[in-house]
């Protein structure tokens, strides 16, 4: 058991699975000589080799191109597109191509393929580097989406994302890469679609994502001392989603709060509401409610910014008002 | 060899054809059974197009197609010179590219025509022809896609060091896109095995290339700019292909990395289905009619002493195939339905939750 940063746990999660397999390689904008803009691949180059650690072009498409024929052909890449935000300028390669070849092939082509990225806020970057994007990607039959919100899940999602012979889209959330926390030594994986209890709780339920988590956790204990009970759970994956531990809690708790950093306007959050009111409704003691950004781009002042991203602050108001 | 097509002053897009009677590639040191299999090619490819359109008429493909009759000697020419474990990336005008891998002609009809012995089931159609047992890694039908991708086959046939060569087909219209560019570069600070082939048809769907690009060569006149070599070859003229795809992929395959090629063509119908062409002049249209690949080979193998006999019995047996193959098209089952919700997963569904 050693402390580890998120960042570092990026690292370590690539190296494990480096180690383990041969054809597994990163590709990326200086994610080599650099170790990452984010200091999340450090290392790597000196280990593996200029041949599976390989610095790219400031071409999204070109990297993402690369990746998919590789992972056509018998590979293994983790691709890394820097900013989330930087999606857009390949979203044809990611929706046209990655995520459909399999089904319009009729499954002749397997897409072993992850895509790491800088997801979300809270590091004052302004609109074009700071947005959580995972709402589109969600959107898109054929990719899986997946956002740790521990440096142990960084490692055992990364492993289960690169075992995984369908593309995933790996979202770290850039504000917690300098969070610490304990990950056990030696090999760790995760299965995708697995959902996580972070606190048992018995008044209501509360789905989080990344950066959110611990603020849905820090949220829940300042409740505690007021006498209310929230279980929050970590989502992990939104693609393919654990709605069996979703729903089984919201039918136990009767409440269902959803803490998004994406604007609120087709959010997760919504469709997770949608699922709940299908098919647990009369287990509901109450609407569900969406605590998310508000539809607008990110600003960079951090006042700014501050107020419109979920803070511990406004999740715990917004919940204390709906159940007491 | 270099081939100045034309001047293509700006707005200007009278091609100048070269002479009829093309003996340049006359001598050429080809033999007699690798020249009748390349017409044996042409044939093929030129004869399942033309049922592909009769089966549009008819109702029987539904959706859209867009054959390339007229270009036929660019896939010929390279499908003949690849290895069987080489990699095509092809464009959604991608029958013939699909076909000169050898990929049988049932099932690519089949797929046409939506049915359950399609190559992709039906869940494909026209426009995303793939056999990964051939090679064909797949038909692309946004524009330049698929020259990113080719070179992540390419990166992967590198680091395994299988000796395999990536080729990968475009159009004209291609190379105004920003993929084009990112790929030519990337190609070329890696090295990679790739071919980059340019039929340049002389049209970006509707419109003249020459009256919206500021280069004669919008593929070859780009490629030195990206550390690129390049040339132009007469695409109508399947020895002329064949030898310089020969050249370049043995170049790939000895690492001597990327190459761009410019094979000057032109299609006989509309950009598709629903496209009558009538944009060009006729004058263009009816020469290059006459210049067509087919009729070209024909003078060719006459002049080396071919019997027309001999010719006209390919000719017969393509036909004959063509025909089984429509039959047995025509024949498949409808797809199941419940394959509309298979294969968006490796474990063959479409489940996103537990």
């Amino acid at each position: 058991m050693a402390e580890l940063t998120y960042r570092a746990a990026v690292a370590r999660g690539i190296a494990q699975e480096m180690d383990r397999d041969e054809r597994v390689l990163l590709i990326g904008e200086d994610v080599a000589g650099a170790g990452g803009v984010f200091k999340t691949t450090p290392g790597l180059l000196e280990r593996f080799g200029p041949r599976r650690v390989i610095d790219t072009p400031i071409a999204e498409q070109a990297i993402l191109g690369a990746a998919m024929g590789a992972a056509m052909t018998g590979l293994r890449p983790i691709a890394e597109i820097m900013f989330a935000d930087f999606f857009a300028v390949t979203w044809d390669i990611v929706v046209n191509q990655i995520a459909k070849t399999r089904y319009m092939t009729n499954g002749q082509v397997t897409l072993p393929l992850v895509i790491k990225t800088g997801n979300g806020g809270n590091l004052r970057f302004g609109a074009q580097h700071s947005q959580s994007i995972e709402n589109w990607a969600m959107a898109v039959p054929g990719l899986k989406v997946v956002t740790p919100s521990t440096p142990r899940d960084v490692v055992g999602l990364m492993a289960a994302a690169v075992r995984s012979d369908d593309p995933v889209l790996f979202f770290e959330h850039k504000g917690m890469y300098a969070s610490k926390a304990d990950v056990p030594d030696g090999e760790i994986v995760d299965a995708l679609g697995t959902s996580v209890i972070r606190r048992p709780g018995t008044d209501a339920t509360v789905l989080a994502l990344g950066l959110m988590v611990p603020r849905a956790l820090e949220a829940a204990e300042m409740l505690a001392s007021e006498g209310i009970d929230l279980e929050v759970i970590d989502v992990r994956s939104l693609v393919p989603l654990d709605t069996r531990t979703i729903l089984e809690s919201v039918s136990r708790t009767g409440r269902l709060f959803t803490v998004e950093e994406n604007p609120q306007l087709l959010g997760w959050g919504a469709e997770l509401v949608a699922i709940a009111s299908d098919e647990v409704f009369w287990d509901l003691d109450a609407p569900p409610v969406r605590i998310t950004t508000p539809h607008v781009p990110l600003p960079s002042a951090a006042a700014l910014e501050d107020s419109v991203i979920p803070g511990v602050e406004r999740i715990v108001q917004t919940i204390r008002k709906r159940l007491v | 060899m270099s081939w100045p097509l034309q001047t293509h002053p700006y707005g200007e897009h009278a091609p100048v054809l070269p002479p009829m009677e093309n003996r340049d590639f006359d001598h050429a040191a080809l033999d007699r059974s690798t020249r009748l299999g390349l017409y044996r090619r042409l044939q093929e490819l030129r004869q399942l197009e033309k049922r592909a359109y009769d089966l549009f008429m008819r109702n029987l493909v539904k959706g859209t197609s867009h054959l390339s009759l007229g270009m036929e000697a660019i896939s010929a020419g390279f499908g003949a010179a690849m290895r069987p474990d080489d990699y095509t990336f092809a464009t959604y005008r991608g029958h013939a590219h699909t076909l000169s891998r050898g990929v049988p002609m049932a099932p690519v009809l089949a797929e046409l025509m939506g049915r359950a012995n399609g190559l992709l089931g039906g869940k494909g159609g026209s426009m995303h022809l793939t056999s990964v047992e051939h090679g064909v890694l797949g038909s692309y039908a946004i524009i330049g896609a698929h020259l990113v991708i080719a070179n992540g086959a390419a990166l992967s046939a590198q680091l395994r060091g299988s000796g395999q060569v990536t080729v990968c087909f475009f159009g004209d219209g291609t190379t105004n896109i920003g993929a084009f560019h990112e790929a030519l570069n990337f190609a070329a600070v890696y090295s990679l095995p790739v071919v980059f082939v340019c039929e340049n048809n002389h049209y970006m769907e509707y419109t003249p290339i020459g009256d919206i690009t500021a280069v004669p060569r919008p593929a070859a006149d780009r490629a030195a700019a990206y550390g690129l070599a390049s040339r132009t070859v007469d695409g109508n003229d399947v020895d002329a292909v064949h030898l310089a795809a020969q050249e370049l992929l043995a170049q790939a395959r000895a690492g001597e990395g990327p190459s761009l090629i410019e094979a000057v063509t032109y299609r006989h119908g509309g950009h598709s289905r629903a496209d009558p062409g009538k944009y060009r002049p006729d004058k263009e249209v009816r020469a290059w009619l006459d210049y067509d690949p087919i009729t070209l080979y024909r003078g060719r193998l006459g002049r080396l002493g071919v019997p027309a006999a001999e010719l006209d019995a390919i000719d017969r047996e393509v036909a004959a195939a063509v025909d089984e193959a429509t039959e047995i098209a025509r024949n498949g089952a409808e797809p199941d339905i419940a394959s509309a919700l298979t294969d968006v997963w490796a474990d063959g569904g479409s489940s996103w939750r537990n």
